[in-house]
């Protein structure tokens, strides 16, 4: 059997008072598609953004390949990581936004190009290449030398995605990326998610509100509600025949 | 007896004319001097200390709550008799010290308005592609955070222009200088000072429409190579 590249050991997080997540264990397997649903407010984009190092449990571990991602060893103990420790596995991660975060600064070529060359040191000419078809696959080879203002949210979301996949993540995160989007531009995003799922052997996790979407791509549905992982199956098992009553008083809401 | 004389008006010019380069250059190293130490306000305000960040907030507010004109008095006259670290400045150097540390805790704080206006979702990003922090503030960060400072640095630099007379109280030969030198010859300042207040405006009123300028500029400056527009 394959081993998981993530593993969430008994992982909590606290916001002051607060205890968003209540100890949560989740193996993520390499080219998996893992949907996470729930109502808000259960913590659900506090899973991944821990895993992107942008929030640090209070408590537990979470494991990436094998390493430790927020422990690491210092004179054999075990001790918070520190920025280093996060750089060298965190390259091995891609997160696209809610909010799409793109560099209003920058073209959207340069967008996709900044971080393989600034992060990566990879020459210059390949990723313009590798930028151009990557932007082309998500339909905006036209648009290349505009800027983020100059487009659509479903164009800046699809520009985001392209921006995550350059640096070939193996594991890509998904945070409500159609949730800020007009209803009708919705579909476009949804679209090339879909293409990368299908087409791409890195693993993902979406945190989303699209059930129809979930049903379709995830191999595994995970149900969130109140800090802990209620209900876990494949998308058919979470989403048509659960009978967990949380579960399907959250869904009915989305069956009018 | 005549107060205005127009003889003297135009005999005047030539004479207080020799002390403009003085009061501009002042006025640029005093600038430039203020824009780097700014910056290191800037930075230490960042620090996560809680005692270093009260003691460089009352260090800042003390800067600037005492008027600059004791400031430079200060610097000029008492600080060379301090034992130790006391150092005789030339008069050139004290201003530019004394007016470049007084106004670089305003400019620290316009850096710091800058930083703050952007997002928290740029860090993010910058921290998902895993950017070193040094180049998030390199590639990222203050790119996006100084164009907006711009107009607001300009006008500090016409601010601080206008405060640089201030320095001929200690002996630096700007244009108030020679105009005050002139007067004193002639027995009449009217003409002289006339003539400073005229070269004040004749630069400062450029300058301000010029900074106007540069903010409308910026404020549209990613909508450049804008042959599609926006498809909503």
């Amino acid at each position: 059997m394959t081993k998981p590249i993530v593993e969430y050991k008994d992982v909590h997080k606290s916001f002051g008072e607060t205890e968003v997540l209540k100890g949560i264990d989740l193996d993520i397997f390499p080219a998996e598609k893992i949907a996470i649903i729930g109502p808000s407010g259960s913590g659900k984009t506090t899973i991944i953004r821990m895993l992107m190092t942008l929030e640090e449990p209070t408590a537990g571990d979470i494991i990436v390949d094998g390493r430790n991602l927020w422990k690491m060893k210092k004179h054999g103990k075990m001790v918070e990581a520190d920025e280093k420790h996060l750089r060298s596995i965190r390259g091995d991660i891609g997160m696209v936004f809610q909010h799409f975060n793109l560099f209003p600064h920058m073209t959207i070529l340069e967008n996709c190009m900044t971080a393989p060359i600034n992060v990566k040191g990879e020459n210059k000419k390949e990723v313009e290449q590798r930028s151009i078809e990557m932007l082309e696959r998500v339909g905006l080879g036209d648009k290349i030398h505009n800027f983020p203002s100059q487009l659509s949210g479903g164009q800046k979301q699809r520009v985001a995605m392209a921006r995550a996949l350059v640096m070939r993540p193996k594991i890509m995160l998904f945070d409500e990326v159609t949730s800020a989007l007009d209803p009708e531009l919705v579909g476009e995003v949804l679209e090339v998610i879909r293409d990368i799922a299908k087409n791409d052997d890195m693993a993902m996790v979406l945190v989303t509100h699209e059930m129809d979407f979930a049903l379709d791509i995830a191999d595994k549905v995970l149900f969130l509600d109140d800090g802990v992982i209620a209900e876990e199956g494949t998308a058919s098992d979470v989403i048509e025949h659960s009978e967990n009553p949380r579960v399907q008083e959250f869904l009915s809401r989305f069956r009018s | 007896m005549n107060y205005w004389s127009f003889e003297r008006f135009f005999e005047a010019w030539p004479y207080i004319l020799k002390g403009l380069h003085i009061t501009v250059g002042v006025t640029i190293s005093a600038f430039l001097f203020a824009a780097v130490f700014g910056l290191v306000w800037a930075i230490l305000r960042r620090v996560e200390n809680k005692q270093l960040n009260f003691i460089i907030t009352w260090v800042m507010e003390f800067i600037r709550s005492t008027p600059p004109l004791v400031q430079l008095f200060f610097i000029y006259y008492a600080w060379p008799v301090i034992p130790v670290v006391g150092v005789t400045l030339s008069p050139f150097v004290s201003a530019v010290v004394g007016l470049g540390l007084h106004f670089s805790t305003y400019i620290g704080e316009i850096y710091r308005s800058g930083i703050e206006s952007v997002g928290k979702g740029q860090w993010e990003a910058a921290t998902a592609l895993n950017f070193s922090t040094l180049d998030k503030w390199r590639k990222i960060i203050l790119p996006q955070a100084f164009p907006p400072t711009i107009p607001m640095l300009g006008n500090y630099f016409i601010i601080m222009f206008k405060e640089v007379p201030l320095a001929s109280t200690i002996g630096v030969t700007g244009i108030l200088h020679m105009a005050n030198s002139f007067g004193s010859t002639h027995f009449n300042l009217i003409e002289a000072l006339t003539i400073v207040g005229i070269i004040f405006l004749a630069l400062s009123y450029p300058a301000a429409v010029l900074i106007k300028k540069l903010e409308v500029k910026l404020n549209t400056r990613f909508d450049k190579n804008a042959d599609i527009k926006p498809i909503e």
